[in-house]
C-alpha cells in the first residue's frame, strides 16, 4: 500500500462534492482520472487526509454541441474527446492533439477537467484551452463563475481556482478557419513536450483573414501568441511568410533551460516547427497532423 | 476506514470487505484475490508493466485505486488464455518470440488487446505509438511489434 491513509469520499453531485470540500477544511483533494494525482499519492508527495472521487458524477461526463460552442464536461476523458466525430469535424486542432497526450492507457483515464487543473504547461488540453479561448465553469460555495482560460493557467502546476472551487465543464467556442496544423516534438512518443505550435487560419481574398496561435513547453504556463495572429494577418501571403512567421514565434518566447533541453534549444525547436506548421496551413485545408 | 468492493475479475465475481481505500488496484489484484499476473514495476504510471482492462478499457492498476473498480469489469492476463488455449495475441508473441524475461509481458498483452481493439494498426509507426507507455528492457521492442503486426494482420484476415 503505497499512498498514505486518507479517508475516500464519493458524492454523486457537484454541490455534495463542494460541502465535502468544504467541510475537509483545506485537507481534502480532488480525484477525476488520478493520472497525475496517484503518482503524487504513491510517493506520498500528496497526502490529503480527504479524497474526493468525482468519477460517480456522471452528468460531468459529456461532449455536446451548444450554440457556436463544443461544451465538453470535466469529467470527459481524454479517450472520448480523442475518438469523438464532433470534436474532430468542430475543434480538428483538439482532434489532433489528442494522441499526443500521454499514452493509451492515461488517455482511458485522465479527464479533461483534471489536466486544466493540474496545468502542466507542457500538457496538450492546456494548450487547446488557451488556442480556442476556452471558457471554464467552475462551482464553489457561493455557487458557479466563468473564467476565461488565459485568467486560469496561474503558473507552472498552479490554477486560479479557490480551495473549494470544482471545474464544472469548458466551453470551447468554435473558429471559422480552413487551415490548420499541430505540431508536437517529444524525447518519445507521449511524453511531455519538449516544444509545440498549434496554428489555425481563414484565408481571404488576398491574405490572412483570421488566425489563431498557441505555443507550449516554452513557458511556464500555455501561450497564445496574439501579436503574432496579428502580424499575419497584416501581411500579403508570399513564399517568405513561413520563415517571417518562424521569427516572430521566435522573438516572442524566452523558454528556460532544464534537464530535457536548453532554452535556446527549444526556441529553435518551436520556430522550426511554427515554419513547417504555416507553411501546411497555408498550403492544405484542414491538414491533420 | 474500510470500503466494501464488488468487482468482476476475469468473469469471477468477487466480494471483497474490509478493504482500505488506498489500497491500489494492482496490490488488490495481486495480493487480495493472488493474482500475480499483473506485475508491478515502478508504481507510478511510468513503465505500463500493471496494465490491465477496466470495462474494456486499458487502465494503470497502479494509477488506480481498488475502491475505483468497484461495479467494474476487469481483464488480467490471466483471462486472456489458458496454457493450452493461448488467445490469437499470445500466440504472436509466441511466434514471434515477443518476451524474453517476461516481466513487461502482462503490460504489453493487455496493451495490445486494446491497440487492437482501438486503432487499425496499419503501420509499425501506429503502433510503436500505441507501445510508448510500455517499456520492455529486454527485446528492443523490434519482436513486440513484430507480434502486434501479425495479431493485427489476422484480425483483418478473420474480419
Amino acid at each position: 500500500m503505497k499512498p498514505a491513509r486518507f479517508e475516500y469520499v464519493a458524492p454523486a453531485s457537484v454541490d455534495a462534492a463542494v460541502e465535502t470540500l468544504l467541510a475537509a477544511n483545506g485537507e481534502g483533494k480532488l480525484l477525476a482520472g488520478g493520472q497525475s494525482l496517484l503518482p503524487l499519492l504513491n510517493f506520498r508527495m500528496a497526502r490529503p487526509a480527504v479524497l474526493v472521487d468525482l468519477n460517480g458524477i456522471k452528468e460531468l461526463s459529456f461532449i455536446e454541441l451548444r450554440g457556436e460552442s463544443v461544451v465538453i464536461g470535466a469529467l470527459t476523458r481524454h479517450r472520448e474527446i480523442e475518438h469523438s466525430p464532433l470534436i474532430a469535424s468542430r475543434l480538428p486542432v483538439m482532434s489532433a492533439a489528442m494522441r499526443h497526450v500521454a499514452h493509451l492507457a492515461i488517455r482511458n483515464r485522465g479527464t479533461i477537467g483534471g489536466s486544466l487543473s493540474h496545468a502542466d504547461p507542457a500538457a496538450e488540453l492546456p494548450m487547446m484551452a488557451m488556442f480556442y479561448a476556452a471558457r471554464l465553469t467552475v462551482q464553489g460555495p457561493a455557487g458557479r463563475r466563468t473564467i476565461a482560460a488565459k485568467d486560469f493557467f496561474v503558473d507552472a502546476l498552479t490554477n486560479c481556482l479557490e480551495p473549494e472551487e470544482i471545474v464544472v465543464e469548458i466551453e470551447f467556442p468554435i473558429p471559422q478557419h480552413d487551415g490548420w496544423v499541430f505540431e508536437e516534438v517529444a524525447r518519445r512518443f507521449g511524453d511531455f513536450a519538449l516544444a509545440s505550435i498549434a496554428v489555425s487560419i481563414r484565408r481571404g481574398q488576398s491574405g490572412i483573414e483570421d488566425a489563431r496561435v498557441a505555443a507550449m513547453g516554452v513557458a511556464d504556463t500555455p501561450l497564445r501568441l496574439e501579436d503574432v495572429e496579428r502580424r499575419l494577418c497584416e501581411i500579403e501571403i508570399d513564399v517568405r511568410m513561413p520563415d517571417r512567421f518562424c521569427e516572430w514565434v521566435r522573438s516572442s518566447v524566452s523558454p528556460n533551460s532544464d534537464l530535457h533541453a536548453s532554452g535556446e534549444y527549444r526556441k529553435h525547436l518551436l520556430g522550426e516547427l511554427a515554419r513547417r506548421a504555416l507553411k501546411t496551413a497555408l498550403a492544405a485545408k484542414g491538414d491533420r497532423r | 476506514m474500510t470500503v466494501n468492493v464488488s468487482v468482476t475479475v476475469n468473469g469471477m465475481r468477487h466480494e471483497i470487505s474490509g478493504v482500505e481505500p488506498r489500497l491500489l488496484l494492482s496490490d488488490f489484484l495481486r495480493d487480495t484475490l493472488g493474482l500475480t499476473g499483473t506485475h508491478v514495476g515502478c508504481e507510478h504510471g511510468v513503465c505500463g508493466a500493471c496494465t490491465v482492462l477496466m470495462d474494456g478499457h486499458s487502465v494503470r492498476s497502479c494509477l488506480t485505486l481498488a475502491v475505483q473498480a468497484n461495479g467494474s469489469e476487469i481483464t488480467t492476463v490471466e483471462g486472456l488464455g489458458t496454457p493450452e488455449t493461448l488467445n490469437v495475441l499470445q500466440t504472436q508473441f509466441r511466434e514471434h518470440h515477443g518476451l524474453q524475461c517476461g516481466f513487461c509481458t502482462p503490460g504489453m498483452l493487455m496493451t495490445g488487446e486494446d491497440l487492437l481493439r482501438k486503432y487499425p494498426l496499419a503501420t509499425d509507426e501506429e503502433i510503436r505509438e500505441g507501445l510508448s507507455g510500455n517499456l520492455c528492457r529486454c527485446t528492443g521492442y523490434q519482436n513486440i511489434v513484430a507480434a502486434i503486426r501479425s495479431a493485427a494482420a489476422l484480425r483483418r484476415e478473420n474480419a
